[in-house]
């Protein structure tokens, strides 16, 4: 691409885009790539790509128990994934650090494992309208097996959650609060400690859906006092690996959610003897190059620093919001202050179905996402069935801000003559 | 200038043809894109098991709009069997415009409404549309 504007703060993202080689290609007959869908997974460093190259080539084996070279290197490189993100979030103990397949599946896990221990006919589960499909369906899954109830805290005319109902709606009925740290659709930043500390007052346990925020902003999971946090690897970076983080004592209590091998301590024919934290959770082989791979991924975001990482994208989604609120006829969701949102811009043209408009900025290279994005009781919210949806990370610039906002130019030529 | 969108399917997006609704339909089918949450339903008027008069409602993108437009015009004086006979190819051909498999599904969910009203099922026993 050819001038980039790299006058964000924060980070040298001139630098940071050599390390992609994705974003080094064009598509489509000859057009850079523009990609602005990272919110549904991101674009991966040389770095990380070269991490799981490295494992099949060198030291494929599977982890734990293996008496032989390769077994101890991928078990050593595996596990030390885990005390990076120990680290990045702000774990007391990598025992606290549960490898999944995907931020769906840790908040299963918990559903399952916590959830059916605890929650009783009458208790409340306290979510948001922000919430991702993911953390919505195993609550309701829950709930309808043990007749307890589903209270949503509402969004504000600005996209905002309603603080006033924070209070109100979590009481000593609650049994669990399971909140969003910043919306997949608005990119609204949610008041996750407010809720948190809440959430404890009643003497109820809170999950945190952190798979937006994790990868953008600083997140420390004893500064915040959650009680579990779900994220995935490959939104921040890495390899398709989800993670659960819980506080030690509430993991020891609960019951295993998988069973199979890795997980067990002994196995007997008529019962078995779980293994340790966090092996507990982690049924079957895991995703082995994949959590080396996140491993890599930590450190590229921790050599950059989350404080850049967020002042960049606080910069470009402030400079998105000013140019997209000139686009006639556009209706953008969420609040439209960068101070109170991530790089996640969902928007409706009136007239022009979102599939329609993602299918024309492909033309020119620009993936952006068209549907429901997962959160269809929020678009019901907004009276829409689908929205356009663009999203920034580490390697957006203000150019490919502008590309779009010339291609929607175009969208609405196409459409309206 | 863009081959997806060219004139006939923005005509019909913009313009649909028998779009509303049938006060006394015979048949009636609705459908929805899980993946977009587009929904099309259509209703029918038959007189002898042939269509004499259709109508189609429901929200979707120009690609699946056009197609709902463009298959009403076409299901008019054709019989149940017929239009149980209709396949994906048929509506390729009518669309005339290069589909990938992401949009193919757009174009298609007209033609399954169509076929399950047709056989008077909850779902098409054709499963050629399901890529």
């Amino acid at each position: 691409m050819p001038a980039l504007n790299l006058a964000t703060k924060g980070l040298n993202v001139a630098a940071i885009r050599e390390d992609f080689p994705i974003l080094q290609q064009t598509v489509n007959g000859g057009k850079p790539l523009v990609y602005l869908d990272s919110t549904a997974t991101s674009q991966k460093p040389g770095a990380v790509i070269a991490a799981l190259d490295e494992y099949y080539r060198k030291y494929n084996a599977n982890v734990h128990r293996g008496i032989y070279a390769l077994a101890e290197e991928a078990t050593a490189r595996y596990e030390a994934a885990r005390k990076q993100v120990q680290k990045f979030i702000g774990a007391k103990s990598f025992r606290e650090i549960i490898f999944t397949r995907n931020t769906t599946e840790s908040i299963n896990l918990v559903a399952y494992s916590w959830g059916r221990a605890n929650v009783q006919a009458g208790d409340e589960i306290v979510l948001t309208l922000l919430e991702h499909h993911s953390n919505i369906v195993p609550w309701q899954i829950l709930a309808k097996e043990k007749k307890a109830k589903l209270v949503y805290i509402e969004v504000d005319e600005q996209g905002l959650l309603r603080e006033d109902q924070i209070d109100r709606l979590i009481t000593d009925k609650t049994k669990l609060v399971a909140a969003t740290m910043m919306s997949n659709v608005t990119g609204t930043i949610t008041p996750i400690k407010r809720i948190i500390d809440r959430a404890h007052a009643v003497g109820a346990v809170c999950l945190v859906d952190a798979a937006q925020s994790a990868p953008h902003m600083p997140v420390n999971v004893q500064a915040l006092d959650c009680d579990f946090m779900a994220f995935s690897g490959h939104k921040m970076l890495g390899p398709f690996v989800g993670i659960l983080y819980g506080k030690r004592a509430l993991l020891e209590g609960m019951t295993p959610f998988i069973g199979g091998g890795e997980m067990i301590r002994e196995v007997f024919l008529e019962d078995f003897k779980a293994n340790e934290l966090p092996w507990k959770f982690e049924g079957g082989t895991p995703a082995i190059a994949e959590g080396i791979g996140l491993g890599v991924a930590v450190d590229y975001l921790t050599a950059l620093g989350m404080e850049n990482v967020r002042e960049h994208e606080r910069e470009l989604t402030g400079y998105a919001l000013s140019k997209l609120q000139a686009v006639e006829g556009i209706r953008i969701l969420g609040p439209l202050d960068r101070e109170l949102r991530g790089g996640i811009i969902s928007f409706d043209i009136p007239g022009i179905h979102p599939h329609d408009v993602a299918a024309i900025l492909d033309r020119e290279g620009i993936c952006v996402r068209a549907g429901h994005h997962c959160a269809m009781p929020l678009h019901e919210h907004y009276g829409l069935a689908a929205t356009s949806r663009a999203s920034f990370y580490i390697y957006n610039v203000p150019e490919e801000v502008d590309k779009l906002v010339e291609t929607l130019a175009k969208v609405r030529k196409i459409f309206n003559g | 200038m863009d081959d997806l969108y060219r004139e006939l399917i923005l005509d019909h997006y913009q313009h649909p043809h028998n779009h509303g609704e049938l006060e006394d339909a015979d048949i009636s089918f609705e459908d929805s894109n899980p993946l977009c949450g587009d929904k099309i339903r259509f209703e029918i008027k038959l007189k002898d098991n042939v269509v004499q008069e259709v109508r189609f409602n429901g929200k979707g993108c120009a690609i699946s709009q056009a197609s709902a437009s463009m298959l009403s015009d076409e299901l008019i004086g054709k019989s149940l069997d017929e239009i149980r006979k209709m396949n994906k190819q048929f509506i390729l051909d009518m669309l005339g415009i290069p589909l990938g498999p992401t949009r193919i599904k757009c174009a298609l969910l007209p033609l399954k409404v169509v076929k399950a009203a047709a056989y008077g099922l909850n779902a098409s026993p054709d499963e050629e549309d399901e890529e």
